[in-house]
């Protein structure tokens, strides 16, 4: 690491070559503010962020309240073993990959189908208000999101069933039936985000030359072809990005709204990694044991991320970071 | 773009059916809020029936009275706006010189201290030790705990830094000549320039206090200390198997299904009102957001 500030004198220069100590305290002296202004940052960091990961090694403890991070007894693997035998550990793995692979499959295109079919609507005034309305579920939080969906499809006051009685179908309690669970959630949130997540896209589409348009206008090329021969090719870096960071967030479940949408009921296709953790670690007080299961989602994650990562950088030469 | 009668038939019919197909979607966007706030003003009875379409059946405005008079409501909108201000304001406090420190290209193990702030957006701890660190630190139940504990986000101090080293030297020389330290330069060259990044970041911090729920369900134990989000998810769940509510159909004008959509209505309200603001800084500010190392 080099100390760039060759220009300006140092004050010691009576000595021929300054000491390392003498170069760092010169160094501190004169750019003693910065530092100033990163400490805070840094002590936030160390506390909130890095201290956990310390108290991460309670997943490998028998961890008590009483005796504190540091002197609970270590007892090695022992967390994990009961992790994988445990049947709703294996099923909350699994719903998680389910749940994850079927938002990337529906909720992945959805935004770039958006942002195309925004291109091209030529209606300034017609495009700004719809893209305005798309955006807003966005700023809602999954509370009242939730909120919504409960009274929609509430069996006896919702709008769906409301609709499924005019064709004569009896009412089905939809929040109550796993197999309806992740529809609904999964809908939800493309319902939710895929407006907002158009404006990616249509930054991309907006840095498209005009000029190519313009030739293509030229030689006939109808709207059409236009999207197909020029549009997506141009975005498809931007895509093809948006798709190895969604692969490598893949176990990043919006589990705050299963939280908000789940029962007992329905586990069986909801309970994801980190609803479970919250159930057994915050609401049961298994601490060290929902720690395991944390760390064993940590570490996918990480791997995943940085998969993700270093596959951007050899084909698309930019880094996600 | 260029003018509408130069295109065939064919493409006059894509654009239409374009139109219409955003235009489906945008409405059944809307559409949601739309039903809520007419359950909220229906009667209870007619709300439980499914007799609400699109328009108030019987208008009413009994959920909101039997709301708006309830005082933890109103504490808990207070404490909202506690958390939203105090916590944005926390953050920018941490992020801007931080993220000032971190683009200055002669920090002493610069490379270090990046890098420290980008591994917590790929590893963390998880809710656990989260949890556990926080009751160590004595921070449970308490206002300053919310709102420094989710302070900075390494997101947000990346989107920073980038931001100011994109800033040319050549900005602050006249201030560096005026003897200027790196407080003044931060303050009266960096900042002012910097607004756009900072709507950003104070943006998004915003929006995920406003919006924030979890946290502060699982760190606040004392009702007082709520904010609107827990609360109206106390309320939900107590009134979707209150018997009390049950009972109060066919005396009272509102029911569980009415108030629910009348808080709703109450907390979206706010964010209609500023909505118009924040929409100018989509299309700009956010996608400054090309995080790279």
């Amino acid at each position: 690491m080099t100390v760039e500030n060759v220009d300006k004198p140092v004050e010691t220069s009576s000595f021929a070559q300054p000491t390392r100590v003498q170069r760092i305290v010169d160094h501190l002296k004169r750019e003693w503010q910065i530092y100033a202004m990163l400490i805070p940052l840094v002590i936030w960091l160390l506390l909130f962020l890095y201290k956990p990961m310390y108290g991460l090694q309670i997943a490998f403890k028998d961890y008590s309240i009483f005796r504190g991070i540091t002197a609970s007894p270590w007892i090695g693997f022992e967390h994990f073993h009961t992790l994988f035998g445990s049947e709703q550990f294996v099923r909350a793995l699994r719903n998680t990959f389910i749940i994850s692979f079927y938002t990337l499959v529906f909720g992945f295109p959805m935004p770039i189908l958006l942002a195309l079919m925004f291109n091209e609507v030529l209606n300034q005034w017609f495009r700004k208000s719809t893209q305005t309305i798309v955006y807003l579920p966005h700023f809602i939080s999954s509370v009242i999101i939730a909120g919504i969906v409960i009274t929609a499809f509430s069996p006896s006051a919702g709008i769906v069933n409301t609709v499924l009685g005019w064709f004569g179908a009896d009412p089905i309690y939809f929040l109550t039936k796993p197999e309806w669970f992740r529809p609904i959630f999964i809908g939800t949130g493309i319902w939710q985000e895929a407006g907002f997540q158009s404006i990616v896209y249509l930054a991309a589409i907006a840095g498209v030359s005009p000029t190519l348009y313009e030739s293509a206008v030229v030689d006939g090329a109808s709207r059409w072809q236009m999207m197909w021969k020029i549009t997506i090719p141009s975005i498809l870096p931007t895509i093809l990005i948006m798709l190895i960071i969604r692969i490598g967030n893949l176990l990043e479940v919006s589990f705050e709204m299963i939280i908000l949408l789940y029962q007992p009921a329905t586990y069986e296709t909801a309970d994801v990694v980190n609803t479970f953790i919250y159930r057994q670690g915050l609401q049961s007080g298994q601490y060290d044991f929902a720690a395991a299961a944390g760390l064993f989602n940590a570490v996918i994650a990480f791997i995943l991320v940085m998969g993700a990562n270093s596959i951007s950088k050899r084909y698309s030469r930019t880094s996600l970071w | 773009m260029a003018n509408m009668n130069l295109y065939s038939r064919g493409d006059r019919m894509f654009v239409w059916l374009n139109m219409f197909l955003i235009g489906v979607f945008a409405l059944s966007t809307l559409y949601p809020f739309i039903y809520i706030a007419a359950i909220s003003l229906s009667t209870g009875f007619e709300a439980r029936a499914g007799n609400v379409v699109l328009t108030p059946v019987e208008l009413t405005f009994a959920a909101y009275k039997y709301i708006l008079v309830e005082p933890a409501f109103w504490r808990s909108y207070l404490n909202t706006f506690i958390y939203t201000i105090g916590g944005t304001l926390m953050s920018l406090a941490f992020i801007i010189p931080g993220a000032y420190a971190l683009s200055r290209p002669q920090l002493y193990g610069r490379r270090f201290w990046n890098l420290m702030v980008a591994f917590t957006m790929w590893f963390n701890a998880g809710l656990i030790p989260f949890f556990l660190n926080f009751r160590d630190l004595g921070l449970l139940d308490s206002y300053f705990g919310i709102i420094i504990g989710f302070a900075v986000n390494g997101f947000n101090v990346i989107l920073m830094r980038n931001f100011f080293e994109g800033i040319p030297q050549s900005f602050e020389e006249a201030a560096r000549m005026d003897g200027a330290n790196d407080f003044q330069v931060l303050w009266k060259v960096y900042v002012p320039l910097a607004k756009p990044a900072i709507a950003t970041v104070a943006l998004f911090c915003i929006v995920s206090r406003w919006n924030g729920f979890f946290w502060a369900m699982v760190l606040l134990q004392d009702q007082d200390k709520v904010p609107l989000q827990v609360f109206l998810r106390h309320t939900i769940a107590k009134l979707s198997d209150d018997q009390e509510f049950s009972d109060t159909l066919f005396t009272q004008a509102y029911s569980a299904e009415t108030v629910t959509a009348a808080i709703i209505v109450c907390s979206i309200i706010p964010v209609l009102l500023v909505y118009p603001f924040l929409q100018k800084y989509f299309n700009k500010g956010i996608l400054l957001g090309g995080v790279k190392e």
